[in-house]
């Protein structure tokens, strides 16, 4: 090879190199942010190395979170139940008695269950006594959506994770994918397990062979109301809903004014329900 | 060539029949289960993923198997596998067939099945998997038949088919690489999440694929007067017997990590298929009998293809070890390792799951489509040996 061609290859190598490093730089000194700066949504100042699941994506848009405040649920036994059927009745989620077909978006479960990675031998009487309310953790990194091969899943710019009923293929890799469990599939038509006179007629039934969950009532939030199950909580704010990148909103306020955990944090999925135990 | 499958002696067409009548009594099922929905099998909202899933992660071995011959072969011109070679890529024919089947009726909703290249999501596994499984089995049709005609023709094959040949090489590494990685790159599932799945699986391909070859090969010389070699044959169940060794070697691995570790996540499934896992009073081992018989049916193979006697005096014994071994590993793969992955859920619950019997009918049908499609092609295969011999 001469001495010029080996010269050229150099220096186009380099352009490249810089074309493609470049606009991250960029992008970095106009928005003035760093990865640094863009901390955990629990407002926890951590020094010195910090672990994976500490880290939050730089702010961009909305990302719609909950908090689950466990002590109010206490204190309001009836609730959760009352928050679960409320659900179902809004999403025409049917019920079938045999649990091989069971379709659920949110459920009352154990401490134990919920947190499997907080369990321990001796814990107090109260955790051991009151059950927690699990549903779709609407994760900022949602192994779900990366692993639906026709984007049937997928994540919304509000930061919802959501379905599309009339793609999905019913694979359930999305389902074998959530570490939450998170996930129902139509084994039959769901029709046959709901009282067609008294279904919501603002919200579709599924048909037969597609997978679904919580949508953090993505069709009531786009009408600017909150979702059903914060409605039924009402003044005892056992549940608050809001924007986790609004540093005004009052999401942001419980979250700063209370010690919070969330579900398998370890994972990496960055999800978006907090709860105060 | 197809014309010599239609001419066969009055056992081929009764096997046939017999193959035949499984895949009605599967189709008829299949239309119950496409009117009614997945619900008339044993899988639940834990446990998603049944056997058509496992069976299709079997296969995909069973097809990937065939390069220990194609291997070999093509690329070192190891002229003893010159008659076997064409069993193995016919055999990948097969069971792509099979797999390709699985993955069709697991699906709730099979009419939208285009929808995985029309809405392609290039960041799923699946998305890769479905390129490489195609692309695979294209491969094999077209290097079987292009050098199946040059043989029937007793001319060399054409040059450019070998890009393709040696091209299936990787293929077959990767179609069963990338269905280990739809289960390894979970969170959440402990059984699954091992960088140790893909080479684990690819070992037990390698034995199980080339197991079956050996009892096709040892069932065609009696019935098909078609012979590939004694040394053909006792070369591979050494490769047999290795590949088997290093599948088990790399199982035990997963136990001492579970063991050693300690760590509950990771100790469950396999206390699950192997001991029964206790929770609330209750011991779940309904698959305990399976798993323990795995064990049991890879020492026998081990011995059948390792004592002098059993591997080369008898083609009795040789073809008892390599059923042995397959059924070992089919038991390994085909049922404990997708099936166990699901115990317990992400919510530390067990349930269990028993297919059904409309269920167990499908996958019956499929094997038997299987076995139909593979009849058929070697009848054309041998019938061409046998006319170049005439």
């Amino acid at each position: 090879m001469d001495k010029k061609r080996r010269d050229f290859l150099k220096i186009a190598g380099a352009t490249t190199l810089a074309g493609l490093g470049g606009p991250a730089v960029v992008e970095r000194l106009v928005s003035g942010t760093s990865p640094a700066q863009a901390k955990a949504a629990h407002g926890a100042e951590t020094h010195g190395v910090v672990s994976e699941h500490e880290k939050e994506n730089a702010p961009t848009g909305r990302r719609l979170g909950m908090v689950v405040d466990l002590r109010q649920l206490k204190k309001h036994p009836e609730l959760m139940e009352k928050i679960v059927h409320a659900c179902h009745a809004q999403h025409n989620v049917p019920h079938f008695p045999n649990k091989k077909d069971e379709i659920k978006w949110i459920w009352r479960t154990e401490f134990d269950k919920a947190f499997t990675e907080h369990s321990h031998y001796h814990k107090d009487k109260l955790t051991i006594a009151n059950d927690v309310l699990v549903f779709c953790n609407h994760c900022d990194e949602p192994p779900c959506v990366k692993a639906c091969p026709t984007r049937a899943t997928f994540k919304t710019k509000d930061g919802i994770v959501a379905m599309d009923y009339h793609r999905c293929i019913g694979c359930r890799f999305c389902m074998a994918a959530c570490p939450y469990g998170s996930r129902s599939f139509n084994w039959r038509d769901p029709r046959a397990g709901l009282d067609m006179n008294r279904i919501n007629r603002h919200f579709p039934t599924r048909m037969r062979g597609v997978v679904e969950k919580c949508n953090f009532c993505a069709e009531l939030v786009g009408l600017g109301k909150l979702p059903k199950c914060v409605e039924v909580c009402g003044s005892t704010r056992a549940m608050i809903f809001g924007d986790l990148n609004d540093p005004d909103s009052e999401i942001r306020k419980v979250l700063k004014d209370n010690f919070t955990i969330q579900r398998k944090p370890s994972l990496g999925t960055h999800p978006s329900v907090f709860y105060i135990v | 060539m197809f014309e010599k499958a239609l001419k066969g002696n009055k056992y081929y067409w009764m096997w046939l029949a017999f193959l035949g009548t499984f895949m009605a009594i599967a189709a008829f099922c299949y239309v119950r289960q496409f009117h009614y929905g997945l619900g008339l099998t044993g899988m639940s909202r834990d446990v998603s993923w049944g056997l058509y899933i496992s069976q299709f992660t079997f296969l995909v071995g069973v097809a990937a198997g065939g390069v220990m011959l194609a291997l070999p072969y093509y690329v070192h011109n190891y002229k003893v596998f010159g008659k076997i070679t064409i069993l193995g890529e016919f055999l990948a024919i097969a069971a792509l067939l099979m797999c390709l089947s699985f993955i069709v009726v697991d699906l709730g909703q099979p009419m939208r099945l285009m929808n995985v290249i029309l809405h392609a999501q290039p960041r799923s596994m699946l998305f890769y998997d479905m390129i490489v499984l195609n692309g695979y089995l294209f491969l094999n049709i077209l290097c079987g038949w292009v050098i199946l005609t040059a043989e029937r023709k007793e001319v060399k094959p054409p040059k450019w088919i070998y890009f393709f040949v040696y091209l299936s090489i990787p293929f077959a590494v990767s179609i069963h690489t990338v269905t280990a990685m739809l289960y390894c790159g979970l969170p959440g599932r402990h059984f699954w999440l091992s960088a140790i799945i893909a080479p684990r699986f690819l070992a037990s391909a390698f034995a199980a694929g080339p197991a079956l070859i050996v009892i096709v090969a040892l069932i065609l010389k009696r019935v098909a007067n078609f012979d590939v070699g004694k040394k053909a044959v006792d070369k591979l169940a050494t490769i047999i017997l290795y590949a088997a060794l290093v599948n088990m070697f790399f199982v035990g691995l997963e136990f001492f990590v579970a063991y050693y570790s300690n760590i509950p996540g990771h100790i469950h499934s396999i206390e699950y298929l192997f001991f029964g896992l206790e929770h609330n009073g209750h011991v779940y081992n309904n698959l305990v009998p399976f798993m323990r018989m795995f064990v049991v049916l890879f020492v026998v193979g081990v011995a059948l293809l390792s004592i002098p006697y059993t591997r080369k005096r008898s083609d009795f014994w040789l073809g008892a070890g390599c059923t042995a071994l397959f059924i070992s590993l089919w038991l390994d793969k085909g049922i404990g390792f997708v099936l166990g992955g699901f115990v317990p859920n992400p919510l530390n619950e067990i349930t269990e799951y028993y297919p059904t019997a409309n269920e167990i009918f499908i996958v019956v049908g499929i094997w038997a489509m299987g076995g139909f499609v593979l009849t058929i092609l070697y009848k054309i295969a041998l019938g061409v040996e046998h006319e170049i011999e005439a």
